[in-house]
């Protein structure tokens, strides 16, 4: 299993610099990828953006969206966003897509909210079958395309158009029962091998307060639920550990790790949790 | 620190005992509407290990539950003028009432202000924590409905919770076959002198009979003479004993602010896996806990009691929904050999498969398995290796494997999907009728045309992801498939006389290629399962009105030239609103077998994109059951089975009859290369 880590988009007080940073030292350090969420209605950076400038600083790490919400996106320019990614950071993007949770961020970009399980078919089919003939360029192929969600579409979708499944975070225990559902549908839709699997999970070791408190705010539109994710925040090298574990154990490819505290530090406090 | 508890059921009790326990200065109020020795019901059983729990949680309690439990390791099971036992379950039961009691004590002891005959309208505010232990109908949990994100609804049979003086030894299920449909009896024993005696039966038995308009002691008098044998000439007692729907209460989120759900407030599990009571103790072990961990600090202690408990309250619950759909089609398994049947009902909720139940009473599983391979062997080897005859074929054994994963020793190696002509292909690299040769045997060869599912590229691309210059595709009506399909062409009545040669002469094709199935396509949306639903046929002539037409015609043709196994794969569900219900595809399955069909090969879904599958391990296992059980056929199912002990499971208990392993090539030779061997006993068979 490889680990990644994901960028400091979502969490309060990023800016350029620290973006680039922490970018560089996690291309220098043990992670695999480097991965973005998405969020319309927050103080965040746009995930395409974002990863864009991590790409022209890093040689190595895959760039991520994790996952991107399609449907907010019209698919021809989502196309071109991903695909300009791609070619900017010499074909190293992973294109995770869903339909995301918030009703807000469909409402201020305008764009309907029902039938987008369906417009996000649309999107993926495009994707697969070059509609446009190419003609949206840079070239696409090797875009890695993963699909996530928890209901039985979802897992549909993804076994129908994409490479692999991005799961939405949880215990090990959540994560293996999700896998064994995205290889149920592979099988169902007589795709040949196994899909890819994605993991995700919080993790904050330094000022811990301060990452709950990011988390609280940053789930606050799920209601009881930001303190369930907050009880799950990773916030020693011991709870990390086991959760890398846990994952691989349960069939994870590659898990992303993401920050609640935008600090450069984290990264390196991460990368000893995880090597040692 | 303030603790308000409505309900002094179980939960509730408990809760007060532990909370104090943990520390004397908090204040622990219940509320009670009843008074002390007013209660529903009669015994409730517990397993082994909530006894654990319990021992651990407060030792005294423990003691005194322990000493009164009537305990038993038979579950004996009458069925058809037999009675079928298994061992080794373990059970303790107690009376509620004596539970009740027993915790009542020990909270005044300890100081906790329980006070009876106290209706709660409004939860109390004012309290550090509010907990609702209320039951079923919560009012905790009613005033923040929408917060909890609450669902109640009724599940399995309509019940009849009565008790009897006819002291069992173990845990008792009767089945009666009546004029009006199929009675149960879930029974078992719970002190020196008393037995629970639930009945149950589906709602539309229970109205036939009448039961609706009887009152109480006419319902009971009519249990009473319908189970006067089992009952040996003792009575049902009856507590406040009226016939029932079972509620499932089931919530998103258990806590709100300070307010907590525990118990039946929170959560049930249908009474057929015994569990609410276990389940509501738990939860107060749980909670206590969390509080301690957290030192008081409620809301945080609230967030780590929900997320321990909810994922094993799912599983429960999904185990009881599992057993309660069971206890309401089970007259559909009446004619199943009583060992068979006996092994479905230990099975029914997924909890127990045959390798957990061969660790717990190995006779039983040594019966089954002896019954289901015929022999008289010492050691019979289990359902998976028992040979199956189809006509004039003999497979050796139960395993199917697909074709990536042809390892030797596999009852039976599935082709995968061949066209009976190019037009039917999938892609440009599916195999035709005219170049595919069987790579092993036994194969089965899975005949079909892919209709508006055609002309795609590689799957190794993804799925229904048309090709830029494809050929034409033909479909029941001109619905394109997915988004950017090919409208395919309605298929014309010239087409379809064409089409259906096309399938007989490929089935008198396979008969020259030596194979050993020939099984006909009528799945996820492919040509011939465009006709069956209504969402893929639109048409307006006879094949619209009647769409069975055209897929029957075209078995009756190849039925016709191949006097082989002739298997269909259908999709029994379309998944999908306003698509075909799994009724609808045991309709069609019972059609099929009588013009011939000898296995159908269970599938669902795929209809069209947009459906809503259900993936999970074992999908499509129920599917398969009632399709055998309701058209009478043997079945052939998948649905991301991966070990041997799945399909010992679901052959023994009879819910299909071949199975396809998910395994990598690697593990399935070695799972299947070592078949026992038959021990032959030197005594005949009796
Ligand atoms: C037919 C049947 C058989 C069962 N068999 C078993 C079994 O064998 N094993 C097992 O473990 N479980 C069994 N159960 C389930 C078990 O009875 C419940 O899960 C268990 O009682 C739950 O405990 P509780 O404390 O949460 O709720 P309850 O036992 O329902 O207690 C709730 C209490 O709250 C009180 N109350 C309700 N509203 C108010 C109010 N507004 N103000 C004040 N008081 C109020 C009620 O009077 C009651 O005393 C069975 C259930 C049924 C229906």
């Amino acid at each position: 299993m490889n680990v990644g880590v994901g960028l400091p988009t979502t969490t309060p007080g990023t800016d350029g610099t620290l973006l680039l940073e922490w970018a560089r030292r996690a291309d220098a350090g043990p992670f695999s990828s480097l991965a973005a969420l998405d969020r319309v209605v927050y103080d965040s950076l746009e995930p395409f953006t974002a990863l864009a400038a991590a790409g022209a600083v890093t040689a190595r790490v895959r760039l991520a969206t994790m996952i991107a919400i399609g449907p907010l996106r019209a698919t021809a320019l989502l196309v071109k966003q991903a695909a300009s990614v791609h070619a900017l950071s010499g074909r190293r993007l992973t294109l995770g897509l869903g339909i995301g949770a918030r009703l807000e961020d469909y409402e201020v970009a305008g764009v309907e909210h029902r039938g987008r399980g369906r417009r996000f078919s649309e999107q993926l089919a495009y994707l697969r079958v070059g509609v446009d003939e190419d003609r949206v360029g840079p070239a696409r192929d090797g875009i890695e395309l993963l699909v996530g969600g928890a209901s039985g579409p979802a897992f549909a979708r993804m076994a129908r158009y994409a490479d692999g499944y991005a799961h939405g975070g949880g215990p090990p225990r959540a994560f293996a029962g999700a896998a064994a559902r995205a290889n149920a549908a592979w099988r169902d839709l007589g795709r040949p091998g196994r899909p890819r699997l994605w993991g995700q999970g919080y993790f904050g070791l330094g000022d811990v307060e301060r990452g709950n408190g990011y988390l609280r705010d940053y789930y606050a539109f799920t209601g009881p639920f930001a303190e369930r994710i907050v009880a799950a925040n990773l916030t020693s090298a011991r709870a990390i550990k086991d959760f890398v574990r846990g994952y691989e154990e349960a069939g994870c490819d590659e898990l992303v790790l993401f920050p609640t505290v935008a600090d450069v530090a984290e990264l390196d406090r991460l990368a000893e949790a995880v090597a040692g | 620190m303030t603790v308000s508890i409505v309900g002094g059921g179980p939960a509730g009790l408990y809760l007060a005992i532990l909370l104090k326990k943990a520390d004397r200065a908090i204040d622990v109020h219940v509320r009670e509407r009843n008074s002390p020795d007013a209660t529903f019901g009669w015994g409730v059983v517990f397993s082994e290990e909530t006894l654990g729990a319990l021992r651990d949680a407060d030792h005294e309690t423990y003691l005194e539950i322990a000493d009164t439990f009537a305990r038993w390791d038979r579950v004996d099971i009458r069925f058809r003028g037999r009675v079928l036992r298994s061992r080794g379950h373990s059970f303790s039961a107690i009376a509620r009432k004596r539970l009740l009691e027993i915790l009542q004590r020990r909270c005044f002891s300890l100081g906790v202000d329980l006070a009876f005959g106290l209706e709660v309208d409004d939860p109390p505010d004012g309290a550090d924590l509010v907990v609702g232990a209320d039951g079923v109908n919560s009012v905790v949990r009613r005033v923040h409905e929408r917060e909890f994100g609450t669902s109640v609804e009724a599940e399995g049979c309509k019940y009849v919770w009565f008790g009897t003086d006819l002291v069992l030894d173990a845990f008792t299920f009767i089945f009666r076959e009546t004029e009006h449909g199929f009675f149960q009896v879930h029974a078992y024993p719970f002190d020196e002198h008393t037995s629970t005696f639930i009945v149950e039966c589906p709602e539309p038995t229970w109205r036939r009979a009448g039961l609706h308009e009887l009152t109480e002691e006419e319902s009971l008098a009519f249990c009473e003479k319908l189970f006067a044998r089992d009952l040996e000439g003792r009575e049902l007692l009856s507590n406040r004993s009226l016939w029932l729907d079972f509620l499932k209460v089931a919530n998103a989120v258990w806590h709100h602010g300070r307010s907590v759900l525990l118990g039946d407030a929170a959560h049930t599990a249908h009474f057929s896996i015994g569990s609410g009571t276990k389940l509501a103790m738990e939860d107060a072990i749980a909670l206590r806990d969390a509080l301690v961990r957290r030192s008081w600090d409620v809301e945080a202690a609230l967030v780590d009691y929900e997320m321990e408990r909810q994922p094993v309250v799912e599983r429960t619950q999904q185990a009881a929904s599992e057993s309660a759909a069971y206890f309401a089609r089970v007259a559909g398994y009446r004619e199943l050999e009583p060992i068979q049947f006996a092994f479905n009902l230990l099975t029914r909720s997924g909890r127990i498969s045959h390798a957990s139940l061969t660790v717990r009473d190995p006779a039983f599983t040594r019966a089954l398995d002896a019954w289901f391979t015929g022999t008289a062997a010492v050691v019979a080897p289990p359902p998976v290796f028992a040979p199956l005859s189809l006509r004039n074929l003999k497979l050796q054994n139960r395993a199917v494997v697909r074709p990536d994963t042809s390892p030797a020793g596999a009852g039976l190696v599935l082709s995968g999907f061949v066209a009976v002509s190019l037009e039917g292909r999938i892609t440009p690299g599916t195999p035709t009728i005219h170049n595919w040769t069987p790579a092993a045997h036994p194969v089965v060869l899975q005949l079909s045309h892919a209709g508006r599912r055609g002309a795609c590229r590689p799957r190794s691309v993804g799925v229904d992801v048309p090709l830029r210059d494809g050929w034409e595709l033909v479909s029941a009506s001109p619905l394109p498939y997915g988004p950017f399909s090919v409208v395919p062409r309605e298929l014309d009545e010239d087409g379809m006389a064409a089409l259906r040669e096309d399938f007989v002469a490929a089935a008198t094709h396979a008969a020259e290629l030596d194979v050993d199935v020939l099984e006909l396509d009528y799945a996820h949306g492919y040509l011939l399962a465009s006709f069956l639903s209504p969402l893929s046929n639109h048409r307006t002539d006879a094949y619209g009105d009647d769409r069975l037409r055209f897929p029957l015609e075209v078995l009756d043709g190849v039925r016709r030239a191949w006097d082989g196994v002739l298997a269909v794969r259908l999709s029994v569900t379309d998944w999908a609103r306003g698509g075909m219900s799994v009724n609808d595809g045991v309709a069609i399955a019972r059609a099929l077998v009588e013009h011939g069909c000898d296995l159908v090969h269970t599938v669902a879904g795929q209809t069209i994109a947009e459906d809503r599958p259900e993936y999970r391990r074992g999908f499509l296992t129920a599917l398969s059951d009632r399709v055998r059980a309701e058209a009478r056929v043997p079945t052939l199912v998948g649905g991301h089975l991966t070990t041997l002990d799945d399909v010992n499971t679901i052959v023994g208990a009879g819910r299909g009859d071949l199975c396809i392993l998910d395994l990598p090539p690697s593990d399935l030779e070695s799972e299947l290369a070592p078949a026992p061997k038959l021990v032959e006993s030197a005594v005949a068979p009796s």
